[in-house]
Protein backbone atom coordinates (compact mmCIF):
# COMPACT_ATOMS: atom_id res chain seq x y z
CA UNK A 1 0.00 0.00 0.00
CA UNK A 2 2.95 2.48 0.94
CA UNK A 3 3.56 2.86 -3.02
CA UNK A 4 0.74 3.60 -4.15
CA UNK A 5 1.06 7.40 -5.02
CA UNK A 6 -2.05 7.94 -7.05
CA UNK A 7 -5.47 6.38 -6.80
CA UNK A 8 -8.65 7.38 -8.54
CA UNK A 9 -11.54 5.33 -7.20
CA UNK A 10 -14.53 6.06 -9.27
CA UNK A 11 -14.30 9.12 -10.59
CA UNK A 12 -17.63 10.45 -12.58
CA UNK A 13 -17.80 13.78 -14.41
CA UNK A 14 -21.17 15.38 -15.32
CA UNK A 15 -21.16 18.52 -17.12
CA UNK A 16 -25.02 19.10 -17.05
CA UNK A 17 -26.56 15.29 -17.51
CA UNK A 18 -23.66 14.27 -19.69
CA UNK A 19 -21.07 12.18 -18.57
CA UNK A 20 -17.16 13.05 -19.40
CA UNK A 21 -16.17 10.60 -17.14
CA UNK A 22 -17.63 7.40 -15.95
CA UNK A 23 -16.64 5.27 -13.07
CA UNK A 24 -13.17 5.26 -13.71
CA UNK A 25 -10.85 3.53 -11.20
CA UNK A 26 -7.36 3.28 -11.24
CA UNK A 27 -3.95 3.82 -9.34
CA UNK A 28 -0.44 4.36 -9.41
CA UNK A 29 2.80 3.19 -8.19
CA UNK A 30 5.95 4.92 -7.45
CA UNK A 31 8.54 4.81 -10.17
CA UNK A 32 5.71 3.91 -12.42
CA UNK A 33 4.63 5.79 -15.47
CA UNK A 34 1.56 5.36 -17.10
CA UNK A 35 -0.10 6.20 -19.90
CA UNK A 36 -3.33 7.92 -20.63
CA UNK A 37 -4.23 7.31 -23.94
CA UNK A 38 -7.91 8.43 -25.75
CA UNK A 39 -9.07 10.29 -28.63
CA UNK A 40 -9.73 13.58 -28.76
CA UNK A 41 -12.94 14.21 -26.55
CA UNK A 42 -12.29 11.30 -24.77
CA UNK A 43 -11.99 12.59 -20.98
CA UNK A 44 -8.58 12.64 -20.84
CA UNK A 45 -8.35 16.10 -19.65
CA UNK A 46 -11.15 15.95 -17.93
CA UNK A 47 -9.83 13.00 -15.81
CA UNK A 48 -6.29 14.89 -15.27
CA UNK A 49 -8.21 18.20 -13.96
CA UNK A 50 -9.97 15.98 -11.37
CA UNK A 51 -6.84 14.25 -10.44
CA UNK A 52 -4.98 17.29 -9.75
CA UNK A 53 -7.60 19.44 -7.92
CA UNK A 54 -8.60 21.59 -10.63
CA UNK A 55 -12.43 20.07 -11.16
CA UNK A 56 -14.43 18.76 -8.56
CA UNK A 57 -15.13 15.05 -9.38
CA UNK A 58 -19.29 14.54 -9.17
CA UNK A 59 -18.58 11.00 -7.45
CA UNK A 60 -15.36 9.69 -6.50
CA UNK A 61 -12.15 10.37 -4.60
CA UNK A 62 -8.98 11.23 -5.75
CA UNK A 63 -5.86 10.21 -2.96
CA UNK A 64 -2.62 11.07 -3.52
CA UNK A 65 -0.27 9.17 -1.43
CA UNK A 66 -2.91 8.63 0.89
CA UNK A 67 -4.21 12.05 1.23
CA UNK A 68 -7.96 12.95 -0.11
CA UNK A 69 -7.86 15.80 -2.52
CA UNK A 70 -11.16 17.12 -1.60
CA UNK A 71 -10.93 17.07 2.18
CA UNK A 72 -7.12 18.25 2.34
CA UNK A 73 -6.18 19.78 -1.18
CA UNK A 74 -3.29 21.87 0.28
CA UNK A 75 -1.62 18.82 1.26
CA UNK A 76 -2.48 16.53 -1.61
CA UNK A 77 -1.39 19.41 -4.45
CA UNK A 78 2.07 19.90 -2.79
CA UNK A 79 2.73 16.31 -3.54
CA UNK A 80 1.33 17.00 -7.47
CA UNK A 81 3.31 18.99 -10.62
CA UNK A 82 1.20 19.82 -13.43
CA UNK A 83 0.78 20.33 -16.88
CA UNK A 84 -2.00 20.87 -18.45
CA UNK A 85 -3.03 21.34 -21.77
CA UNK A 86 -3.24 24.54 -22.66
CA UNK A 87 0.70 25.76 -20.76
CA UNK A 88 0.04 28.13 -18.29
CA UNK A 89 2.52 30.75 -18.17
CA UNK A 90 2.65 33.97 -17.61
CA UNK A 91 4.26 35.45 -20.76
CA UNK A 92 5.70 39.18 -19.60
CA UNK A 93 7.82 37.29 -17.50
CA UNK A 94 11.32 36.10 -18.10
CA UNK A 95 11.95 32.40 -17.58
CA UNK A 96 13.63 32.85 -14.50
CA UNK A 97 11.13 34.76 -13.26
CA UNK A 98 8.58 32.70 -13.93
CA UNK A 99 10.34 29.50 -12.40
CA UNK A 100 10.88 31.49 -9.33
CA UNK A 101 7.32 32.33 -8.75
CA UNK A 102 6.08 28.82 -9.44
CA UNK A 103 9.14 27.47 -6.66
CA UNK A 104 7.83 29.99 -4.29
CA UNK A 105 4.24 29.21 -5.15
CA UNK A 106 4.87 25.57 -4.28
CA UNK A 107 6.44 25.61 -0.94
CA UNK A 108 10.25 25.35 -1.88
CA UNK A 109 12.06 26.79 1.07
CA UNK A 110 13.28 29.81 -0.12
CA UNK A 111 16.61 29.00 0.21
CA UNK A 112 16.58 26.17 -2.39
CA UNK A 113 14.88 28.62 -5.25
CA UNK A 114 17.82 29.35 -6.94
CA UNK A 115 19.13 25.64 -6.84
CA UNK A 116 15.62 24.14 -7.72
CA UNK A 117 15.19 27.03 -11.03
CA UNK A 118 18.42 25.70 -11.85
CA UNK A 119 18.14 22.08 -11.80
CA UNK A 120 14.85 22.59 -13.56
CA UNK A 121 16.22 24.90 -16.06
CA UNK A 122 19.36 21.88 -16.68
CA UNK A 123 16.73 18.94 -16.75
CA UNK A 124 14.30 20.56 -19.49
CA UNK A 125 17.53 22.23 -21.56
CA UNK A 126 16.71 25.87 -20.59
CA UNK A 127 19.81 26.97 -19.17
CA UNK A 128 21.03 29.50 -21.60
CA UNK A 129 17.70 31.03 -21.73
CA UNK A 130 17.01 32.58 -18.39
CA UNK A 131 16.39 35.64 -19.07
CA UNK A 132 14.50 36.15 -22.34
CA UNK A 133 10.91 36.94 -22.00
CA UNK A 134 8.95 33.67 -22.31
CA UNK A 135 6.57 35.89 -25.11
CA UNK A 136 9.60 35.74 -27.14
CA UNK A 137 10.84 32.06 -26.84
CA UNK A 138 9.34 29.28 -29.92
CA UNK A 139 6.66 27.40 -29.10
CA UNK A 140 8.89 24.27 -28.18
CA UNK A 141 11.06 26.21 -25.74
CA UNK A 142 7.31 27.73 -24.00
CA UNK A 143 6.40 23.85 -23.72
CA UNK A 144 9.44 23.12 -21.81
CA UNK A 145 8.95 26.30 -19.81
CA UNK A 146 6.03 24.91 -18.95
CA UNK A 147 7.15 21.41 -18.06
CA UNK A 148 10.16 23.05 -16.22
CA UNK A 149 7.16 24.66 -13.83
CA UNK A 150 5.37 21.27 -12.99
CA UNK A 151 9.02 19.69 -11.88
CA UNK A 152 9.82 22.19 -10.20
CA UNK A 153 9.10 21.44 -6.65
CA UNK A 154 10.52 17.73 -7.07
CA UNK A 155 6.82 16.53 -6.66
CA UNK A 156 5.90 13.12 -6.56
CA UNK A 157 3.90 13.06 -8.73
CA UNK A 158 3.62 14.77 -12.22
CA UNK A 159 0.93 14.88 -14.58
CA UNK A 160 1.56 15.75 -17.76
CA UNK A 161 -1.40 16.82 -20.15
CA UNK A 162 0.22 16.05 -23.61
CA UNK A 163 3.63 17.30 -22.76
CA UNK A 164 5.22 16.64 -26.32
CA UNK A 165 2.82 18.82 -28.26
CA UNK A 166 4.19 21.45 -30.62
CA UNK A 167 7.81 20.19 -30.14
CA UNK A 168 10.55 18.82 -32.75
CA UNK A 169 11.50 15.35 -32.77
CA UNK A 170 14.86 16.53 -31.07
CA UNK A 171 13.23 18.11 -28.63
CA UNK A 172 10.53 15.30 -28.02
CA UNK A 173 13.15 12.54 -27.56
CA UNK A 174 14.91 14.53 -24.98
CA UNK A 175 11.63 14.82 -23.34
CA UNK A 176 10.64 11.66 -23.53
CA UNK A 177 14.81 10.83 -22.02
CA UNK A 178 13.62 13.33 -19.11
CA UNK A 179 10.08 11.94 -18.65
CA UNK A 180 11.80 8.52 -18.04
CA UNK A 181 14.14 10.09 -15.78
CA UNK A 182 11.56 11.46 -13.78
CA UNK A 183 9.30 8.41 -13.53
CA UNK A 184 12.34 6.32 -12.25
CA UNK A 185 12.22 8.36 -9.05
CA UNK A 186 8.73 9.60 -9.10
CA UNK A 187 5.49 8.63 -10.64
CA UNK A 188 4.36 10.00 -13.94
CA UNK A 189 0.81 9.95 -15.29
CA UNK A 190 1.14 11.00 -19.25
CA UNK A 191 -1.58 11.62 -21.68
CA UNK A 192 -0.95 11.57 -25.16
CA UNK A 193 -3.12 10.47 -28.50
CA UNK A 194 0.31 9.04 -29.67
CA UNK A 195 1.02 5.08 -29.73
CA UNK A 196 4.29 4.90 -29.85
CA UNK A 197 5.23 7.43 -27.66
CA UNK A 198 3.51 5.43 -25.09
CA UNK A 199 5.52 2.04 -26.09
CA UNK A 200 8.77 4.00 -25.94
CA UNK A 201 7.93 6.03 -22.42
CA UNK A 202 5.00 4.33 -20.18
CA UNK A 203 5.41 0.67 -18.03
CA UNK A 204 1.28 1.02 -17.88
CA UNK A 205 -0.93 2.15 -20.25
CA UNK A 206 -5.09 3.05 -19.93
CA UNK A 207 -7.38 3.58 -22.84
CA UNK A 208 -10.50 5.76 -21.91
CA UNK A 209 -12.85 6.14 -24.43
CA UNK A 210 -15.85 8.71 -24.32
CA UNK A 211 -15.55 8.56 -20.75
CA UNK A 212 -15.07 4.76 -20.19
CA UNK A 213 -12.12 2.47 -19.16
CA UNK A 214 -11.88 0.38 -21.97
CA UNK A 215 -8.38 -0.47 -21.71
CA UNK A 216 -5.97 -0.93 -18.46
CA UNK A 217 -2.88 -3.07 -18.65
CA UNK A 218 0.78 -3.25 -19.21
CA UNK A 219 2.41 -2.44 -22.53
CA UNK A 220 2.82 -5.25 -23.89
CA UNK A 221 -0.15 -6.61 -23.46
CA UNK A 222 -1.31 -3.61 -25.69
CA UNK A 223 1.79 -4.17 -27.72
CA UNK A 224 0.25 -7.93 -28.37
CA UNK A 225 -3.35 -6.01 -28.88
CA UNK A 226 -1.78 -4.03 -31.35
CA UNK A 227 0.21 -6.24 -33.15
CA UNK A 228 -1.94 -9.43 -32.78
CA UNK A 229 -0.68 -12.25 -34.29
CA UNK A 230 -0.82 -10.90 -37.91
CA UNK A 231 1.76 -11.37 -40.67
CA UNK A 232 1.77 -8.98 -43.46
CA UNK A 233 3.28 -10.67 -46.58
CA UNK A 234 3.87 -9.79 -50.30
CA UNK A 235 4.57 -12.09 -53.27
CA UNK A 236 5.52 -11.54 -56.62
CA UNK A 237 3.90 -15.11 -57.76
CA UNK A 238 1.78 -15.25 -54.96
CA UNK A 239 0.18 -18.80 -54.28
CA UNK A 240 -3.04 -19.80 -53.44
CA UNK A 241 -4.81 -19.04 -50.48
CA UNK A 242 -4.83 -22.74 -49.74
CA UNK A 243 -1.43 -23.22 -49.76
CA UNK A 244 -0.77 -20.58 -47.20
CA UNK A 245 -3.38 -21.42 -45.02
CA UNK A 246 -1.96 -24.90 -45.12
CA UNK A 247 1.41 -23.79 -43.32
CA UNK A 248 1.26 -25.25 -39.60
CA UNK A 249 -0.03 -22.43 -37.43
CA UNK A 250 -2.29 -20.17 -39.54
CA UNK A 251 -5.38 -19.83 -39.24
CA UNK A 252 -6.71 -16.98 -41.60
CA UNK A 253 -5.59 -15.76 -44.56
CA UNK A 254 -6.64 -12.73 -46.47
CA UNK A 255 -5.92 -10.97 -49.46
CA UNK A 256 -5.29 -7.79 -48.95
CA UNK A 257 -4.56 -6.75 -52.66
CA UNK A 258 -3.16 -8.37 -55.65
CA UNK A 259 -0.29 -10.18 -54.32
CA UNK A 260 -0.03 -9.16 -50.10
CA UNK A 261 -1.71 -11.06 -47.81
CA UNK A 262 -2.43 -10.76 -43.88
CA UNK A 263 -2.30 -14.02 -42.51
CA UNK A 264 -3.43 -14.49 -39.28
CA UNK A 265 -1.91 -17.11 -36.76
CA UNK A 266 -2.24 -18.65 -33.34
CA UNK A 267 -0.62 -17.41 -30.35
CA UNK A 268 3.11 -17.92 -30.25
CA UNK A 269 2.89 -19.77 -33.49
CA UNK A 270 4.45 -17.09 -35.99
CA UNK A 271 4.66 -19.15 -39.19
CA UNK A 272 6.99 -16.50 -40.71
CA UNK A 273 9.96 -18.77 -41.02
CA UNK A 274 7.97 -21.64 -42.27
CA UNK A 275 6.49 -18.81 -45.17
CA UNK A 276 10.27 -18.00 -45.69
CA UNK A 277 11.15 -21.17 -46.72
CA UNK A 278 7.94 -22.61 -48.63
CA UNK A 279 8.61 -19.39 -50.65
CA UNK A 280 12.27 -20.42 -51.40
CA UNK A 281 11.10 -23.48 -52.32
CA UNK A 282 8.56 -23.39 -54.26
CA UNK A 283 9.61 -19.42 -55.56
CA UNK A 284 6.91 -17.51 -54.74
CA UNK A 285 8.95 -14.23 -54.75
CA UNK A 286 8.81 -12.94 -51.27
CA UNK A 287 9.04 -9.57 -50.88
CA UNK A 288 7.97 -8.19 -47.54
CA UNK A 289 7.27 -9.66 -44.71
CA UNK A 290 6.14 -8.03 -41.28
CA UNK A 291 4.31 -7.69 -38.17
CA UNK A 292 0.94 -6.34 -39.41
CA UNK A 293 1.03 -3.08 -36.44
CA UNK A 294 -2.83 -2.21 -36.33
CA UNK A 295 -3.18 1.33 -35.65
CA UNK A 296 -4.40 3.14 -33.24
CA UNK A 297 -7.62 3.66 -34.42
CA UNK A 298 -7.80 -0.20 -34.73
CA UNK A 299 -7.01 -0.63 -31.83
CA UNK A 300 -9.51 1.97 -29.99
CA UNK A 301 -12.31 -0.05 -32.12
CA UNK A 302 -11.25 -3.05 -31.61
CA UNK A 303 -11.10 -2.34 -27.66
CA UNK A 304 -14.44 -0.20 -27.41
CA UNK A 305 -16.12 -2.77 -29.69
CA UNK A 306 -15.04 -5.75 -26.83
CA UNK A 307 -16.60 -3.50 -24.01
CA UNK A 308 -19.57 -2.88 -25.51
CA UNK A 309 -20.08 -6.61 -25.94
CA UNK A 310 -19.65 -7.24 -22.52
CA UNK B 1 1.62 32.63 0.43
CA UNK B 2 -1.45 35.20 0.27
CA UNK B 3 2.45 37.60 0.39
CA UNK B 4 3.69 35.44 -2.58
CA UNK B 5 0.45 35.63 -4.82
CA UNK B 6 0.95 39.18 -3.91
CA UNK B 7 4.34 39.68 -5.01
CA UNK B 8 3.72 37.55 -8.16
CA UNK B 9 0.66 40.39 -9.46
CA UNK B 10 2.91 43.22 -8.58
CA UNK B 11 5.80 41.63 -10.31
CA UNK B 12 3.47 41.53 -13.67
CA UNK B 13 2.64 45.04 -12.83
CA UNK B 14 5.82 46.33 -13.00
CA UNK B 15 7.19 44.05 -15.85
CA UNK B 16 6.00 46.39 -18.30
CA UNK B 17 6.38 50.10 -18.34
CA UNK B 18 2.55 49.81 -17.63
CA UNK B 19 3.28 49.85 -13.93
CA UNK B 20 5.41 52.94 -14.03
CA UNK B 21 3.48 55.18 -16.57
CA UNK B 22 0.14 54.48 -14.31
CA UNK B 23 1.60 55.96 -11.50
CA UNK B 24 3.18 59.00 -13.31
CA UNK B 25 -0.01 59.71 -14.93
CA UNK B 26 -2.23 59.46 -11.99
CA UNK B 27 0.49 61.31 -9.44
CA UNK B 28 0.97 63.96 -12.42
CA UNK B 29 -2.72 64.34 -12.01
CA UNK B 30 -2.92 64.85 -8.36
CA UNK B 31 -0.09 66.80 -8.43
CA UNK B 32 -1.99 69.39 -10.83
CA UNK B 33 -4.84 69.25 -8.82
CA UNK B 34 -2.69 70.74 -5.80
CA UNK B 35 -0.88 73.53 -7.76
CA UNK B 36 -4.21 74.76 -8.39
CA UNK B 37 -5.25 74.23 -4.93
CA UNK B 38 -2.23 76.26 -3.38
CA UNK B 39 -3.27 78.99 -6.07
CA UNK B 40 -6.84 79.27 -5.75
CA UNK B 41 -6.13 79.40 -1.48
CA UNK B 42 -4.13 82.53 -2.53
CA UNK B 43 -6.71 84.24 -4.49
CA UNK B 44 -9.52 83.07 -2.35
CA UNK B 45 -8.00 84.07 0.70
CA UNK B 46 -6.63 87.06 -0.21
CA UNK B 47 -10.35 88.09 -0.66
CA UNK B 48 -12.29 86.85 2.52
CA UNK B 49 -11.61 89.39 5.02
CA UNK B 50 -14.08 87.94 7.44
CA UNK B 51 -13.03 85.69 9.56
CA UNK B 52 -16.18 83.03 9.23
CA UNK B 53 -14.96 82.96 5.32
CA UNK B 54 -11.25 81.80 6.39
CA UNK B 55 -10.62 78.24 5.74
CA UNK B 56 -7.44 76.64 6.97
CA UNK B 57 -4.79 75.59 3.97
CA UNK B 58 -5.17 71.91 4.83
CA UNK B 59 -8.67 71.83 4.34
CA UNK B 60 -8.99 73.57 1.55
CA UNK B 61 -6.20 72.15 -0.50
CA UNK B 62 -6.95 69.05 0.96
CA UNK B 63 -10.54 69.03 -0.06
CA UNK B 64 -9.61 69.45 -4.01
CA UNK B 65 -6.56 66.87 -4.19
CA UNK B 66 -8.96 64.15 -1.91
CA UNK B 67 -11.95 64.80 -4.43
CA UNK B 68 -10.59 64.59 -7.36
CA UNK B 69 -8.50 61.16 -6.01
CA UNK B 70 -11.69 59.62 -5.39
CA UNK B 71 -13.07 60.69 -8.86
CA UNK B 72 -9.99 59.31 -10.50
CA UNK B 73 -8.98 56.55 -8.84
CA UNK B 74 -13.61 55.72 -9.95
CA UNK B 75 -11.84 55.30 -13.62
CA UNK B 76 -8.36 54.23 -12.78
CA UNK B 77 -8.88 50.84 -10.36
CA UNK B 78 -11.27 49.29 -12.72
CA UNK B 79 -8.73 49.68 -15.41
CA UNK B 80 -6.36 48.03 -12.91
CA UNK B 81 -8.72 45.34 -11.37
CA UNK B 82 -9.90 44.37 -15.19
CA UNK B 83 -7.12 41.48 -15.56
CA UNK B 84 -6.54 40.36 -12.56
CA UNK B 85 -8.86 36.82 -13.46
CA UNK B 86 -10.08 37.39 -16.31
CA UNK B 87 -7.06 37.81 -18.33
CA UNK B 88 -5.78 34.23 -16.68
CA UNK B 89 -8.78 33.00 -17.54
CA UNK B 90 -8.51 33.91 -20.83
CA UNK B 91 -4.69 32.90 -21.41
CA UNK B 92 -5.57 29.24 -19.11
CA UNK B 93 -3.02 29.95 -16.75
CA UNK B 94 -5.48 29.59 -13.90
CA UNK B 95 -4.69 26.08 -13.44
CA UNK B 96 -1.54 26.99 -12.49
CA UNK B 97 -2.63 28.89 -9.49
CA UNK B 98 -5.31 26.14 -8.81
CA UNK B 99 -3.13 23.35 -8.84
CA UNK B 100 -0.90 24.87 -6.62
CA UNK B 101 -1.03 24.56 -2.91
CA UNK B 102 -2.66 27.15 -2.23
CA UNK B 103 -6.10 27.77 -1.36
CA UNK B 104 -8.81 29.86 -3.36
CA UNK B 105 -8.92 32.38 -0.47
CA UNK B 106 -5.38 33.01 -0.78
CA UNK B 107 -5.52 33.46 -4.29
CA UNK B 108 -8.00 35.91 -3.94
CA UNK B 109 -6.87 37.60 -1.36
CA UNK B 110 -3.30 37.53 -2.74
CA UNK B 111 -4.19 39.42 -5.64
CA UNK B 112 -6.18 41.62 -3.58
CA UNK B 113 -3.65 42.68 -1.49
CA UNK B 114 -1.14 43.27 -4.37
CA UNK B 115 -3.41 45.42 -6.01
CA UNK B 116 -3.63 47.20 -2.87
CA UNK B 117 -0.03 47.79 -2.10
CA UNK B 118 0.12 49.32 -5.97
CA UNK B 119 -2.59 51.88 -4.83
CA UNK B 120 -1.06 52.57 -1.63
CA UNK B 121 1.86 54.22 -2.73
CA UNK B 122 -0.30 56.49 -4.68
CA UNK B 123 -2.24 56.92 -1.47
CA UNK B 124 0.67 57.56 0.76
CA UNK B 125 2.67 60.05 -2.22
CA UNK B 126 -0.75 61.79 -2.55
CA UNK B 127 -0.38 62.24 1.37
CA UNK B 128 3.77 62.94 1.45
CA UNK B 129 2.60 65.58 -1.24
CA UNK B 130 0.25 67.39 0.76
CA UNK B 131 2.79 67.38 3.65
CA UNK B 132 4.93 69.76 2.25
CA UNK B 133 2.36 72.39 2.81
CA UNK B 134 3.96 72.13 6.11
CA UNK B 135 6.77 73.96 5.31
CA UNK B 136 4.91 77.15 4.62
CA UNK B 137 2.00 77.04 7.30
CA UNK B 138 0.76 74.42 10.26
CA UNK B 139 -1.05 72.14 8.84
CA UNK B 140 -3.46 69.43 10.55
CA UNK B 141 -2.00 66.26 10.27
CA UNK B 142 -5.10 64.57 11.53
CA UNK B 143 -7.11 65.65 8.47
CA UNK B 144 -4.63 64.45 6.27
CA UNK B 145 -4.60 61.27 7.86
CA UNK B 146 -8.33 60.65 8.08
CA UNK B 147 -8.49 61.72 4.14
CA UNK B 148 -6.15 59.23 3.62
CA UNK B 149 -7.34 56.29 5.35
CA UNK B 150 -10.60 57.31 3.72
CA UNK B 151 -9.31 57.34 0.10
CA UNK B 152 -6.85 53.97 0.86
CA UNK B 153 -10.76 52.09 2.00
CA UNK B 154 -12.19 53.50 -0.57
CA UNK B 155 -9.88 52.13 -3.58
CA UNK B 156 -9.57 48.68 -1.35
CA UNK B 157 -13.32 48.89 -1.83
CA UNK B 158 -13.19 49.49 -5.53
CA UNK B 159 -10.36 46.92 -5.92
CA UNK B 160 -12.61 44.61 -4.73
CA UNK B 161 -15.74 45.03 -6.68
CA UNK B 162 -13.51 44.78 -9.61
CA UNK B 163 -12.05 41.74 -9.05
CA UNK B 164 -15.46 40.25 -8.51
CA UNK B 165 -16.32 41.22 -12.01
CA UNK B 166 -12.93 40.56 -13.21
CA UNK B 167 -13.34 36.68 -12.14
CA UNK B 168 -17.17 37.16 -13.93
CA UNK B 169 -15.99 37.42 -17.47
CA UNK B 170 -13.18 36.33 -19.56
CA UNK B 171 -12.61 39.95 -21.25
CA UNK B 172 -11.06 42.48 -19.65
CA UNK B 173 -12.37 45.41 -20.76
CA UNK B 174 -16.23 44.30 -20.21
CA UNK B 175 -15.01 43.62 -16.45
CA UNK B 176 -13.54 46.97 -16.03
CA UNK B 177 -16.85 48.34 -17.83
CA UNK B 178 -19.15 46.80 -15.63
CA UNK B 179 -17.07 47.43 -12.38
CA UNK B 180 -16.95 51.19 -13.58
CA UNK B 181 -20.68 51.47 -14.25
CA UNK B 182 -21.77 49.80 -10.83
CA UNK B 183 -18.67 51.93 -8.88
CA UNK B 184 -20.16 55.00 -10.55
CA UNK B 185 -24.04 53.96 -9.55
CA UNK B 186 -22.52 53.38 -6.00
CA UNK B 187 -21.01 56.54 -5.82
CA UNK B 188 -23.87 58.70 -6.98
CA UNK B 189 -26.63 56.98 -5.10
CA UNK B 190 -27.39 58.67 -2.45
CA UNK B 191 -28.10 61.97 -4.49
CA UNK B 192 -31.37 60.63 -5.63
CA UNK B 193 -31.90 60.46 -1.88
CA UNK B 194 -30.79 63.40 -1.01
CA UNK B 195 -34.51 64.84 0.38
CA UNK B 196 -34.31 61.86 2.73
CA UNK B 197 -30.34 61.64 4.06
CA UNK B 198 -31.10 58.66 6.31
CA UNK B 199 -32.75 56.95 3.78
CA UNK B 200 -31.27 53.11 4.20
CA UNK B 201 -30.92 53.20 0.24
CA UNK B 202 -28.64 56.08 0.64
CA UNK B 203 -27.03 54.65 3.65
CA UNK B 204 -25.47 51.93 0.70
CA UNK B 205 -23.57 54.48 -1.33
CA UNK B 206 -19.58 54.71 -0.97
CA UNK B 207 -19.63 58.52 -1.43
CA UNK B 208 -21.60 59.00 1.57
CA UNK B 209 -19.06 57.07 3.42
CA UNK B 210 -16.44 58.88 2.11
CA UNK B 211 -17.34 62.20 2.97
CA UNK B 212 -17.47 61.70 6.84
CA UNK B 213 -13.44 60.86 6.35
CA UNK B 214 -13.12 63.93 4.40
CA UNK B 215 -14.69 66.07 6.86
CA UNK B 216 -11.74 64.65 9.02
CA UNK B 217 -13.94 62.62 11.14
CA UNK B 218 -13.14 58.49 11.52
CA UNK B 219 -16.11 57.19 12.00
CA UNK B 220 -16.42 53.26 12.81
CA UNK B 221 -19.85 53.03 11.36
CA UNK B 222 -18.11 53.83 8.04
CA UNK B 223 -15.13 51.60 9.09
CA UNK B 224 -17.46 48.67 9.82
CA UNK B 225 -19.53 49.82 6.05
CA UNK B 226 -15.81 49.24 4.08
CA UNK B 227 -15.00 46.15 5.93
CA UNK B 228 -18.42 44.72 4.46
CA UNK B 229 -18.19 45.60 1.30
CA UNK B 230 -14.69 44.65 0.82
CA UNK B 231 -15.29 41.10 2.31
CA UNK B 232 -18.69 41.07 0.41
CA UNK B 233 -17.33 41.25 -2.64
CA UNK B 234 -13.74 39.22 -2.30
CA UNK B 235 -15.83 36.53 -0.82
CA UNK B 236 -18.22 36.44 -3.74
CA UNK B 237 -15.04 36.22 -6.18
CA UNK B 238 -14.05 32.94 -4.11
CA UNK B 239 -17.51 31.51 -4.44
CA UNK B 240 -17.18 32.29 -7.93
CA UNK B 241 -13.55 31.04 -8.75
CA UNK B 242 -15.41 27.52 -6.82
CA UNK B 243 -18.10 27.45 -8.83
CA UNK B 244 -15.04 27.07 -11.61
CA UNK B 245 -14.03 23.78 -10.07
CA UNK B 246 -17.23 22.71 -9.26
CA UNK B 247 -18.82 23.08 -12.62
CA UNK B 248 -16.12 23.22 -14.51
Amino acid sequence: MSNLTLEAIELTRLFGGWEAVKNVSFHLEKGEVLGFLGPNGAGKSTTMRMLTGNLAPSIGTVKICGIDMIENPKEAKALIGYLPEMRPIYKELTVDEFLTIAARLHKVPSKQIKKAVDIAKEKCGLSHMSKRLIENLSNGYQQRVAIAQAIIHNPLVVILDEPTVGLDPIQIREIRSLIREIGQKHSVILSTHILPEVEMVCDRVQIIDKGNLVFHGSIDELKQHRQGNKLLVGFTKAPTLSALKDIEGVTKVEKVEAGMYRIHFKNKQSPSEAIVKLSVKNRWGLYQIAPDQTSLEDVFVQLTEKKQKN
Amino acid sequence: MILNIARKELKSLFASPMGWIILALLMMAFGSYYLTGVNNYFEVMSGAIRPAERVGVTIFVGQTVYSIASFIMLFAVPLLTMRLISEERRSQTLPFLFSAPISLTEIVLGKFVGLIVFLSILVFYIFLMLTTLNIWADIDFGYLIANSIGLWLLVASFSALGIYFSSLTQQPIIAAILSFISLFALMIMERFFASDPNHWFAYLSLMKHFQSFSRGLVDSSDLMYFFLFISTFLTLTIRRLDADRLRG
